[in-house]
């Protein structure tokens, strides 16, 4: 069995005249997580967005399992779950809604587990609920569900703890340590450290260009 | 175990059916501003039914390409104001057959319901009632390729702010064969005479815009994500 790991190599991004990544190299197997930290602007979402093939590096690749993910990129991007800035959530649905299209786009999902995933972030009273009423860190339950329910074995997480109180920010320490204990493999960008128990998440220390 | 591509491809057809019906106004806009122009015309030019005839076909087409062109903006702005064509485009699915689902739930939206409604305003311009079929087949099928072509142009301009005009510019060029076929199929319906010839340049515009355009459109939604 080819052991999951995800690996950069010298990554080097322009966007005009700014150089975003000035050669980045990463490695994170399973079982791992890696936090990139860094100031505003110090190129974590470019970081995360190039990782997960949103963005093209002028150099330098990116590997999944030994390969260039550039080689398969769907059968990569069915491997990885990229939860950005802002949920992708549709005010105008419920949030039960928001995970059937979301999630039931990459996997069959049953209104059980939509049930099972929303519970499981604390998100199981508002689910019936249209998002445009939820507030910002109900929102972001909503997403974190979202993301345990894709079961992909990679994480891409872009300030997961975002607008979550005390009680969410656990949560999201919980949820990466079974992650992890499941063999799976965590890449958050952070301005905080997550209350993750994991024996040491690695770090990445991103400068301003 | 993934979705299979064609069920994908249905969830989202489904979601923006859906996000529409409680989205009122952004469906119900296009055929406001049809209705509107095609009643504008006989108080502006004659009340007189033989005259509106001469021009009722081209009257029809004009109204319902700027309409179509109207809600096309729409069709992928909100979806990457959200990050939802990100989620797209990292589904592991086909892209291009969830941007064909997306054109096709645009179609459904705004191009049948223009078809459905072009008869009434036909009626006012004074096209007899034989000639109803002859209205309703080309702008079903002129809407349609009006949406795959529209598809391609609003997903190029996704990164440009107020690409309102910009994407009429980019479209129009594009539609005008599809306005003059589809002008002559209804003018040829009106006068009673077969306007098969004109349908099947249609029908055929539309197969190669199912063709290509998804495909044509998925590239330029993974551009504009970058």
């Amino acid at each position: 069995m080819v052991r999951r790991s995800l690996q950069a190599e010298g990554l080097q991004l322009w966007r005009g005249e700014r150089h975003v990544l000035a050669g980045i190299d990463l490695g994170v197997g399973a079982g791992e997580m890696l936090q990139v930290t860094g100031a505003n602007g110090s190129g974590k979402t470019s970081l995360l967005r190039t990782l997960c093939g949103l963005m093209h590096p002028e150099e330098g690749r990116v590997l999944w399992a030994g390969r260039d993910v550039q080689e398969d990129l769907p059968a990569f991007h069915s491997q990885l779950v990229y939860l950005g800035h802002e949920p992708p959530l549709k005010a105008d649905l419920t949030a039960r809604e928001n995970l059937q299209y979301w999630v039931g786009m990459r996997r069959p999902l049953s209104a059980a587990a939509i049930t099972a995933g929303l519970e499981r972030v604390g998100a199981g009273a508002w689910g019936e609920q249209a998002v445009r009423t939820l507030s910002a860190g109900q929102k972001r339950r909503v997403a974190l569900a979202a993301v345990i329910l894709c079961a992909a074995p990679l994480w891409l997480l872009d300030e997961p703890a975002t607008h979550l109180d005390g009680d969410g920010q656990r949560l999201v320490g919980r949820l990466i340590d079974e992650q992890l204990a499941s063999g799976g493999l965590v890449i958050a960008a952070v301005h905080q450290d997550l209350a993750v128990k994991s024996a040491g998440p690695r770090r990445l220390e991103l400068s301003t260009a | 175990m993934s979705t299979p591509a064609l069920h994908a491809a249905r969830l989202v057809l489904m979601r923006d059916l859906r996000l529409a019906v409680r989205q009122r106004g952004q469906f119900v806009q296009p055929l406001a501003f049809f209705a509107i122009v095609t009643m504008l015309f006989p108080l502006s030019i004659s009340p007189e039914l033989a005259r509106l005839r001469e021009i009722a076909a081209g009257v029809l087409w004009v109204a319902a390409l700027l309409a179509s062109l109207l809600a096309l903006e729409f069709l992928f702005r909100d979806d990457a104001h959200d990050g939802t064509l990100e989620q797209y485009a990292l589904s592991g699915q086909s892209l291009t057959w969830l941007v064909f689902a997306k054109t096709t739930a645009h179609w459904l939206l705004t191009g049948v319901p223009l078809a459905l409604m072009a008869p009434l305003a036909g009626v006012s311009l004074g096209v007899p009632y034989a000639a109803l079929p002859g209205i309703i087949a080309p702008i079903a099928l002129g809407t349609l390729v009006l949406s795959l072509i529209g598809a391609i142009g609003a997903a190029l301009t996704l990164g440009v702010r107020r690409s309102g005009v910009l994407l009429t510019l980019l479209t129009l060029p594009l539609a005008m064969p599809v306005l003059i076929f589809g002008a002559q199929a209804t003018d040829l319906a009106i006068r009673g005479v077969s306007f098969a010839a004109p349908l099947y340049l249609l029908s055929a515009m539309a197969v190669l815009g199912v063709t290509l355009a998804p495909l044509a459109a998925a590239a330029a939604v993974r551009i504009s994500l970058e």
